[in-house]
Formats: C-alpha cells, structure tokens, sequence
C-alpha cells in the first residue's frame, strides 16, 4: 500500500510542471497541454484524499473535473485552431490584440 | 380591482407597451401606417385616460382604481397600481401629450419605425412612475423611461446629440442610484421595525423614521429628484438635452420628464420624510427662488429659442418647488397646477420652435425677425403661448403662479418677493425673444416665402391653446379634484413633524445641527 | 333687471369673437394674398404705416363694412346697457346702490376663493360710462381713421378686447378680479403700441410699455398677498368693512396697511404712469391715434386713480401713504408738465400731458379727496380724448406729419379740428367754465385745505397749472395760427377729415365744455352732484378721516380760484407772447440756457439713466451668470468630474497587457496570495 503523502507529493509536483509550462512557454497548444497537467494533479489530488477520508465526494470531484477538463480542450482547441486559420501562429506572445 | 371590473390602470400602462409590439411586426417601409397605428394608439390612451377620469371621485383622498398584487413574495415586492387626485393631473398630461407629440413626428424622415417604437414605450414609463404605489416597480419604471429618451437624444438629435445623451443619462443616473440605496435603507428599516418585507409605499408612509436616517434618506431621494426637476444648480444638462433632442423629445422632456422630480417630491420624498422635509425648508426653497431668477436671467440672454425656452423652464420649475415647499394648500395646488401648465406651455412652445425648425433648419434668434407677417397664423399661436408662458390673467399661467406665490407669501415673505421678481423677468425675456423672432421687417431673404402652419400643426396646436385657455379661465375643473388628495398630504406632513419652535431662537444650521446631528437625538 | 349687467363686458368681448374670426379667416387669406404678389412685383418696402395700394380688392372686401358695423357698434351697446343699468342704480336710494353679480366661482384653494362677479356702484358707473361711452366714439372715430390700414379687423380685434378687459377691471367685485382687468388692458396696449409691429420703434415701445407695467404689478401682486394673508379676503364687499373692524380692534396696524396701500400703489404708478414708472407712456404714441387717445388718455391710465379710490378706506388708514401718493402726484404733475414744454411732437406734448394731469388726479387721491380724483379723470377723458383725436385728425390731414414746427395755420384748413381742439385746450388749462375747471380747481382747493393736504401741495398743482396752460398754449398756436410753414406737396393734400372722424370730435367738444357742469362747488352756487352721488363709495373711509384742523372761509376759496385761474391766463399769455408776438424768443432762450434747455428737451435723461443703471447691469450680469457661472462652473464641474473618471480609467488601462503571460503569472501570484493567507494567515 503506498501512503497518501505519496499522491500529494506527485500531484503537488504535476501541478508544478503545469504551472512552469503555463508560464514559460509560447505555443498555445502546449499551455493547453499544461492546464491539462495541472487539471489531473487536482484530480490525483481529490481522488487521494476521498480514499483516504473515505469519502465519495473526493471520486465525484475527479468525473466533474474531467468532464470539465474535456469541454476545455475542445473550446480551447477550437479557440486554437481559428486563431492559427486567420493568424497563422500559435505563438500566444504575439497575440496580445486584446487590450485597451 | 377596479369599478370598471377591468384593470383600468394596467391597461392604461401597458397599452402602449403592446401598441409597441405592433408596431414591430409592422415592415419597416410602411412608414405612414406606422405613424398612423402609434397615432390611434396614443389617442385611445388618451381616450382612455378621459374615462378613467369621468370615474374619478374627487371627494376622496384614497387611492382609486387600486390594483395590487403580489410580484415577487420572496421579496415582498408588489404590482401595486392607484391614483389620487395629485397623481391624476400628470396621468392626464402624459396622455394628451402623448398625441400631441406623435402628430408633431408625423416629419420625422430616420428610422421611423424605432422612433415610434421608443416613443410608446416611453409613454408607458412614464404612466407608470406616475401610477406606481410600491417603491420597487416605481423605481423600474423610473429607470426604464431613461432608456427611450436616451435614444431619443442620442439617434434622432442634433450636432451634439451624443454628448447631450450622455449628459442626460449620467446626471439622471447618478441622482436615482442614490435613490435606490434609499429605498433598500427604507426597504430593511421597515423590516426591522415591523417584521414585514415590503416595498408598499402606503404602508412606508405609517413609518416614524429616526431623524439622522430620516435626513439621509431625504438628501438621497431629494438628489434624484433635484436633478430631475431640475433644480439649480443641477440644471445644466437640461439646455444640452433640449437643444439636442427631437422636437417630440423636447416637449416630452419638458411637458413630462420633468415633472418627475416635482411629482417624487409630493408622492415619496415629502410624506415619506415630514420632518426632514420641514427642516429643509429654506434650503430647498432658497434653491428654487435661486433657480426662478437665474433661469429668467440666464434665459434673457439666450441666442438659441430652445435654449431660452429651457432656460425658462428651470425659472417656472423653481416656482412649482417654491409651493410644493410652501407646504400649505395653496402653494401645494398652485404647484400641482404649474406643473401641468408649465407642460402644456413649454410644450407648446417647443412645437412652435418645431414648426420654424423645419422650415429653417436652425434656431438662432438673429436668424428670424418680421415672420409675423409671412406667417400670421403663426404668429397667432406664438403670442397666445408666449402670453401663457409669461403668466397673463386668463391663461393658465397666472392661475398657477398666483396660488405659488400667494402659499409662498403665506409661509415666508422673502421668498415670495423675490420670486415674484421671476415674472418680471419672464416678460422680458419672452416679449424680447417674440419681438426678435416675429416683429420688424422681413431681413433674411430666406424668410420671404416661409408656409405658414399647415393643416396637422394647426390640429396639434390647437388643443394645447384650448387647455391654456381652459385652465385660465375655469381652473376650479382642476383644482377641485386634487382637494381632498393635497389636504391629505398636508395634514400627514403636519401631523408627522414639528416645527422647529422646540429648539429655540437658534441659527438655522445650528438648529438643523443640533436636531440631527449633535448626539443621538430621536434615535432610536 | 341689473342682472343685465353681465352683457357689458360680454358685448365687447363678443365683439373680439366675431372681429376675430373675421380677422383669421378674411383678412389673414387675403393680406397673405397681397403680400405674395407684393413679392412677385418686387415691392418688397412699403411705408411704415402699411398705406398701401388702396385699389387692391383687400379693401374693397365686405369683411371691412362688416367690421366697421361691429366694431363699434358693440361697445355702443354696451354703452347703452351700462346707462341703462346706472339708471336703474341710481333709481334706489342712495345706500342701496351698490349691486354684486356672481357668474362664477374662478379660484378655490383652501381658504381663498375668488368669484368672477361684477360690482357696480357709484364709482364703477362713473368708470363704465367713460369707458364705454368715450370708447365708442373713439371706435367711432376709427373706422375712419384706420380706413387705410391693411390690419383692419385685427385693429379692431385688439380695440374690443381693451374694452373687454378694462370693463372686467372697473366692474370686477375683486382685487384678483381686478388685477385680471388690470394685466389684460396691460396686453391690448402692448398690442396695439406695436400695431406696427414692423416698425422697430413701435415693438419696443410695446414691450417698454409691458415690462415697466410688469414692475408695477409685482408691487400689486404684492400688496394682494399682504392684503388677504391679513384681512381674509380679497372681495371688496369683505374687505373694507373687515379691514375697518380689524382696524378698530387694533389687528390691522398701521404700518401693515402703510406696507398693502403703498405695494398697491407701486402697481398704480405703473399703470398710470407716475413717477418713477411713467417712461412708457411717451413711447406708448407710437400706436395708431385713436388708441392713444382711449387707452393712454382716458381709460386705461387712469385705473392706478380708480384702483386707489376704490381703496380709500384702506389708504385712509395710512396717513403716511397718502403723503407718498400725493407728493409723487404733484411732482409727476409738474415734473411731466416741464417736459411738455420743449417737445415738438404733438402726441408727444399730449402723452406728458397726460402724464401730468394723472398726477393731479393722484394728488387728489393724496390728500383725501378721492371724488376731485374721480371728477378730474372724468372730465380729463373727454378733454384728452378729444385732444388726442384731433391730433390724430392733423396727422391723418397732414399724412403722419406730427411736428408742431412744421405746421402752423392750420385753422383755416380744418376749421372743425381747429374749433374742437382749442375748447379742449381751454378745458384743460382751467378756463372758468369750461369742464377742466370745475374739477382742476376742485383738486387745487382740497391740496389746500383737506387734513392730508398743504400749501406745498397746493403750490405744486398751481405752478403745474401755469405750465400747463403754457405748454397747450404753445402748441395751439404754432399749430393752429400764424403763418403755414407746411411744404408744398402737403399743401395740396391737407383737408378736413372725414365726417366719422369730425362727429365724434364735436360730441367730445360737447362733453369737454359741459361735462364739469355735474360737478360745480356750492361757493358758485352749484351743488357738487358728482360728489353727492360718489358719496356712498367713499362714506366709509370718510370715518377715518381727522377733522380738518381749522375752517377756511369762503373769500379764501374764491380768492384761491381767482388767482388760479390768472396763472393760467399768465401761461396762456407768455405762449402768446413768445409764440405768437415775438417767434424768435423761445429759441433765443434756448439759447441763452443751453444745458438746462438741453436737460428738458431730452425729458431729463431719465431714459438713459434707467438704461445705465438698470438694464445695462442687468443684461452684463446675465451674461455673466451664463458665460461664466453657468458654462464655466457649473458645467466645468460636471465635464471635470467626468475628466477625472476618464483620466483615472486611462491610467489603470495600462494594466491590460494583453500578452497571456503577464495574466497567467498574475493569476499564479493571486493563488499564491490567497493559499498562503489560508494556511499561514
């Protein structure tokens, strides 16, 4: 049996990559990819914690999450896909039309 | 429910909401059945309103034709419509000039069809703010004739219609959010005193609110209302708004937007706030003389005939302030009576500006000059108004002024000589204008061949002259029916507040001071 | 059988009704008509007068007989109901002669209520047999003389409507009542002074006229106000006998009836032009003739005296008012007359004329004797009238020539004119028999003698009457006598006018000649009858008067009459003197006092005074409130408050990047904050 404190520390280190690819990177597929990341260390995270609490609520999270993980993908996808059909690019730095 | 065994006063409020809707379906290119059905619209709510008035007993204060109903329980907000004999004159105003300006708009050439549109629905905003009895739905609908009129401003306006639109919409805004915290203020304090949630403005009315939260509520409510008046110095962006607005939108604005903020004076700010009301006094009172003399002066030395004619409005309104906040029969009767002359007058008078406008296509005063002989029947109806505007016996001017002056006389003498220095002024500025724009010879070759009214502007035209001429000569048809409906009020205000005799010979900022302000005093 | 009553108002106004669809629905169409075909033959400058192409079927049209027959011929109904109904009041003993009829009830508020109802007793019945009497030969007199005019039944509009709103005035039972009369007459003299509403001279006259009678109602709305918020009422019948029971219970103190009689007078000196509100009425001549003559001579200007008669009891009560009322009476008499004498348009001599004799009637009032006031408006209305008509028949001779310079000998060319005018101006420089006597030397009397008077009133009223005789003197014979000094062409036109214009001037010759009769003093063995019959009126005031302070004897009224009436024959023989003996005197004169004659002959500069002090500041500063505090303030608070906003909102848009980066590290510092507050904080 592998101890809970296990779960975390890998969820917690999960969330990190995620957050450094959200941060550091560029190319708008590869942010989507890391709030992917970070989308399933929560869910290891919650379905760590209902295991051990012994609670349902911890699995129920987890389905919520990726039902919502998957209609992000594919919004944000679509969003990608448009973006790079008029703009010919992913690259997020050179997208900062939105402003002011 | 009514004598009528229908709702009278819903149908005369939605009416034109639903004449709105068929207007829609209507296709766009029909432009003259479009004006045509927001005519016979208008004129049956006008019709309608005659015989809702036929049924209206002026002996009683109550409320009549009430119509109340739960909206939303969880909330205690209600759908609670009634009219007493101060609300009934508005009421009445609305609807006659309602066709009036639809008549009037028969030349409008953009989007007629929107314009028609926001013209109906404009008339149901208004309807119901003056029939509201519960302070949720009064204040949706006080918010939702903002709506049209800015349109109004903004697409069919002058030059700078976009500025004036936000002008109007800002200062008409930045009055009611404050009105609106009031309202929820007075919506918990009712809550906490009786248990009961509820927007029932009778019920507001039993309420003996703490002076300093009475004092607060008062200023909030008193800024909504001031700007909408408006009184000075809240006044500026009506010049803006007026010169700017469609003819239709001016006389709306004047005959009946602006009666709004008198109107909020008599139904919430004054029985809701007797002595708050009381106290303030010579502060409201000096703003109205104020307002009285700068208008006529500011008014004199207009260039713009829609500009003097808005400045003027700002003189005649701090007359109808000056009875409201006489607080005796003939000041309150007299205002209630200024109100709707001051409608049927500047009202008229815009229409007048309307009729030259289209023919010339500007307002300036040196632009005119000798029209009295290219258009005499013209120059007929001009005099007629400009003489009712200056207050001459025998037209509905004088009637009004004269119970203004002879409540405020009553109540405070200063006040009134000064004020009566306002009538001095208005034969100024008005006689210097018509002489400007009507007398001397024909200079401006562009004059020479002006029509004179044709058939539809003599039509709208006319019943306004009529009603001046009623209201000079035979006022007692007006005046009886809002008897028992401002004894009443008086006698609430009276019996709610006390006279500031009890705190001695003191300053009056420092009676106000010490009433409301030093220590805890009456609250509780 | 008095109910009839209501018809004399409502004739006139019937009158406005029908002369007024006339005028709309006729005239309008076809003046339009003339003006466009005008245009087509490029005329576009017409004499100011609007004389203009007589041929033109505009004045061949049967609207203009119809409005002849109507115009007129409804105020002389009304004349001969208003004598009916006077006879039938003066058939009753003399306390029963007062008669109230209520139509109906105009204002309710509260405790105020106003009826429209008609009051007719002795005081009314003087007035309305003036005004419809005088009225209707006026009416009379202008069918002739606007037959030219283009506005023909809009004249006519306008002249009804004046005797509409002056009978409501005279006959209402109310001080509003009154006050309605009182703003209407107001506006049919705003009209008919701008009748030439294309001569720029004329609508400034108007609104001149309109505005300084607007200063003066303010001071009478005043006084109404103070009148009811103190006795109660504002109906004459409650009132007086209210305001005496207060007066007597010591409520009503003397300084608040000082402050009601002197606002109600400040109304007074407006509309009956005195000091210092009278410079409208010169002006007021730019009107057609026949109109200065009936409103700005015989009726309207006089409601200020009637106004203050019908409130004797109450100025009875202010000893200090009266002072005030007859000292601007005698000044504005004499002041008035003083200017008379360096003008040389004839209307114009006649206008300060008027100014001035209306001072005598206030110099009446002044001093207690109310029924002298009443007498000497009376017959100072058929004198004035006829002297105003005349004039109005020089210039309708003369084709609008009214500079007395320019004239001259015109007797043998209108003999009628002539001989009808030189009666008036007998009548009103005190010739012993002759109306202007009777009442002039009645006023003189009572300065002299009445508790309220004084020699220093009686002083200024004979110096008046000096200048007077002067000053009508003159114009008689620069006008009338000597040799013609008019040019050629007028010449040839000059003739008598017509025989509409001609009656009426003979019936008011008449009238000027014997209408003093009613009213001669017992010391020529008359029985003063007109006082008799205003007794009623003015009974209850009598209680309050003091008892004069010492008797005068007979031989000292006699004497004062004689020496009257050698002042006048002075004045008339120095305007002979230096009119008629010695031509080259009076310019010699001016010459030798250039400043003074300079001072009189522009009327004082009192014009352009009011404008420097008055109008002009007025004006800066309301352009001042405008430019300044109203765009600049006011505005600039609101345009600053919505600066700042923008400017605010600019500043904190920098945020917005844009880049993602800068939000999703942002978005990672806020979860940091925010985890960290929950576990540490």
């Amino acid at each position: 049996m592998v101890p809970e404190s296990y779960y975390l520390v890998l969820s917690g280190i999960m969330f990190a990559v995620g957050v450094v690819g959200v941060v550091s990177r560029r190319n708008a597929l590869i942010i989507l990819m890391s709030i992917e990341i970070m989308l399933n260390a929560v869910n290891l995270a919650f379905v760590a914690a209902g295991s051990y609490l012994g609670d349902p609520a911890g699995n129920v999270f987890a389905f919520m999450v990726m039902t919502v993980a998957a209609a992000e993908a594919a919004v944000g996808l679509a969003i990608v896909i448009a973006i790079f059909r008029h703009r010919e690019t992913v690259d997020v730095s050179e997208l900062k039309e939105l402003k002011f | 429910m009514s004598i009528f065994g229908y709702p009278v006063l819903s149908v005369l409020v939605f009416l034109p909401l639903l004449g709105a809707l068929f207007v829609l379906l209507i296709p766009k290119r029909e432009e003259k059945f479009i004006k045509d059905s927001t005519f016979i619209v208008t004129l049956a709510v006008f019709g309608l309103s005659l015989y809702m008035f036929s049924r209206f007993d002026g002996g009683t204060a109550a409320f009549q034709f009430v119509e109340k109903r739960s909206w939303i329980p969880e909330y205690g907000v209600q759908y609670f419509l009634g009219i007493d004999g101060i609300s009934l004159w508005l009421v009445l105003l609305t609807t006659f000039i309602m066709p009036v300006t639809i008549l009037s708009s028969y030349s409008v050439k953009k989007h007629v069809k929107e314009y028609m549109v926001f013209m109906l629905i404009l008339e149901t905003g208004m309807l119901g703010v003056f029939l509201a009895l519960d302070l949720f739905l009064f204040y949706i609908f006080w918010e939702l004739m903002l709506i049209p009129m800015y349109f109004l401003i903004g697409v069919w306006g002058g030059e700078r219609r976009i500025y004036a639109a936000i002008k109007f919409f800002l200062y008409t805004m930045a009055g009611s959010v404050l009105m609106l915290v009031a309202i929820l203020a007075l919506y918990f304090y009712n809550h906490r005193v009786t248990g009961v949630y509820t927007f029932d403005l009778l019920e507001m009315y039993k309420l003996n609110i703490p002076l300093k939260l009475q004092m607060y509520m008062f200023i909030a409510f008193f800024l909504a209302f001031a700007f909408k008046v408006p009184m000075f110095p809240f006044h500026t962006w009506l010049p803006d708004a007026h010169v700017e607005a469609p003819t239709a939108g001016s006389v709306i604005l004047a005959g009946v937007l602006l009666k709004m903020g008198t109107y909020g004076f008599l139904r919430f700010a004054m029985p809701l706030f007797p002595q708050a009301t009381v106290d303030m006094i010579p502060v409201v009172a000096t703003l109205a003389v104020i307002g009285i003399i700068y208008g006529a002066l500011v008014a004199m030395v207009q260039k713009d005939v829609k500009k003097l004619v808005a400045y003027s409005s700002v003189s005649h309104l701090g007359f109808v302030m000056l009875g409201l906040f006489a607080l005796n029969i003939q000041g309150i009767e007299g205002g209630i009576i200024q109100m709707v002359n001051h409608g049927l007058s500047t009202g008229a008078l815009f229409l007048i500006v309307g009729i030259i406008y289209e023919r010339r296509h500007t307002r300036l005063i040196e632009e005119f000059g000798g029209l009295s002989k290219v258009m005499p029947l013209f120059a007929t109806f001009f005099m007629v108004v400009t003489l009712s505007s200056i207050g001459l016996p025998g037209l509905n001017g004088f009637v009004g002024e004269f119970l203004i002056l002879l409540g405020a006389f009553k109540a405070n003498k200063v006040f009134a000589i000064f004020a009566a220095s306002g009538v001095i002024l208005a034969a100024v500025y008005m006689l210097w204008m018509f002489q400007r724009v009507m007398f001397g010879k024909v200079t401006k070759e562009e004059n020479r061949r002006l029509p004179d009214m044709n058939l539809r502007e003599i039509c709208y035209m006319l019943p306004m002259i009529v009603f001046i001429v009623w209201i000079g000569v035979y006022p007692q048809t007006f005046l009886r029916k809002m008897d028992a409906s401002v004894t009443k009020l008086i006698t609430h205000i009276e019996s709610k507040s006390q006279l500031a005799g009890d705190l001695g010979d003191l300053p009056y900022h420092e009676r106000l001071y010490a009433r409301y302000f030093a220590g805890d005093n009456g609250d509780e | 059988m008095l109910r009839i009553l209501w018809l004399v108002p409502a004739l006139p106004l019937l009158g406005v009704i029908i002369n007024g669809i006339l005028a709309l629905f006729f005239e309008r169409p076809l003046l339009l008509r003339k003006y466009y075909e005008d245009l087509e033959k490029g005329v576009h400058e017409e004499d100011s007068h609007g004389h203009g192409a007589e041929d033109h079927p505009l004045f061949h049209h049967w609207y203009r007989q119809l409005v002849s027959i109507t115009g007129p011929s409804v105020v002389g109904a009304a004349f001969f109901v208003a004598l009916v109904c006077v006879l039938i009041l003066v058939k009753r003993p003399p306390h029963e002669r007062v008669f109230q009829l209520d139509l109906f009830t105009w204002i309710q508020s509260g405790e105020f209520r106003t009826a429209f109802s008609l009051y007719l007793d002795p005081l009314s019945s003087v007035m309305i047999l003036v005004v419809t009497g005088v009225g209707f030969l006026i009416h009379v007199y202008s069918v002739g003389y606007m037959a030219h005019e283009k506005g023909y039944a809009r004249y006519f509009v306008y002249l009804n409507l004046f005797t509409f709103a002056m009978l409501v005035l005279v006959l209402a039972s109310n001080y509003l009542l009154l006050f309605v009369g009182w703003e209407a007459v107001g506006l049919c003299s705003y009209l008919l002074i701008g009748y030439w509403y294309e001569k720029k001279s004329a609508s400034d006259a108007g609104k001149k006229a309109f505005i300084v009678n607007r200063v003066g109602d303010f001071g009478f709305a005043l006084g109404m106000f103070l009148l009811f918020w103190t006795v109660g009422s504002l109906n004459f019948s409650e009132v007086f006998p209210k305001a005496l029971e207060m007066w007597e219970a010591g409520t009503l103190t003397p300084a608040v009836a000082t402050a009601i009689t002197l606002l109600l007078f400040v109304g007074a000196t407006g509309k009956s032009a005195q000091i210092p509100l009278y410079v409208w009425l010169p002006d007021a001549m730019e009107g057609p003739t026949p109109v200065s003559a009936l409103i700005h001579a015989a009726t309207m200007v006089t409601a200020g005296v009637y106004m203050v008669a019908r409130s004797n009891v109450l100025y009875l009560m202010s000893p200090t008012t009266l002072t005030v009322v007859a000292v601007i009476g005698g000044a504005t008499a004499l002041f008035a007359a003083t200017i008379g004498v360096a003008q040389n348009d004839m209307k114009r001599v006649l206008a300060y004329s008027t100014v001035s004799q209306l001072g005598y009637m206030f110099l009446a009032c002044g001093v207690g004797a109310f029924t002298a006031g009443i007498f000497h408006l009376m017959t100072h209305a058929f004198f004035k009238a006829l002297l105003f008509l005349g004039s109005g028949s020089v210039m309708h001779a003369l084709a609008g020539e009214l500079d007395i310079r320019k004239m001259g000998g015109l007797k043998k060319y209108m003999p009628v004119t002539f001989w009808t005018f030189f009666l008036a101006t007998l009548a009103i420089s005190g010739i012993p028999g002759f109306s202007g006597f009777f009442s002039k030397d009645e006023i003189l009397w009572r300065a002299f003698s009445s508790p309220f008077g004084g020699k220093v009133f009686w002083l200024l009223g004979t110096v008046a009457a000096f200048v007077t005789a002067f000053y009508m003197f003159r114009m008689v014979f620069l006008a009338f006598f000597g040799e013609t000094r008019l040019s050629p062409e007028l010449k040839e036109h000059v003739h008598e006018s017509p025989k509409v214009m001609t009656v009426p001037l003979m019936i008011l010759a008449v009238l000027s000649v014997v209408g003093g009769f009613v009213g001669i003093p017992p010391i020529l063995g008359g029985s003063n009858r007109f006082e008799h019959f205003l007794e009623p009126v003015f009974e209850k005031g009598a209680e309050l008067v003091p008892a004069a302070p010492h008797h005068f004897s007979h031989s000292l009224e006699l004497g004062l009459m004689v020496l009257a009436v050698l002042v006048a024959a002075a004045g008339i023989y120095l305007a002979y003197h230096f009119y008629m003996k010695k031509p080259e005197l009076p310019g010699k004169v001016a010459e030798k006092y250039p400043v003074l004659y300079d001072v009189v002959a522009n009327k004082y500069y009192v014009d352009e005074i009011y404008h420097a002090i008055v109008v002009y500041p007025v004006y800066r500063f309301s352009v001042f409130l405008w430019e300044v505090f109203d765009v600049l303030v006011v505005d600039g608070i609101v345009n600053g408050v919505g600066r700042v906003l923008l400017g605010t909102g600019q500043a904190v848009r920098r945020l917005q990047t844009g880049v993602v980066h800068t939000y999703a590290v942002s978005l990672l510092i806020g979860a940091v904050i925010l985890v960290g507050y929950l576990i540490f904080g």
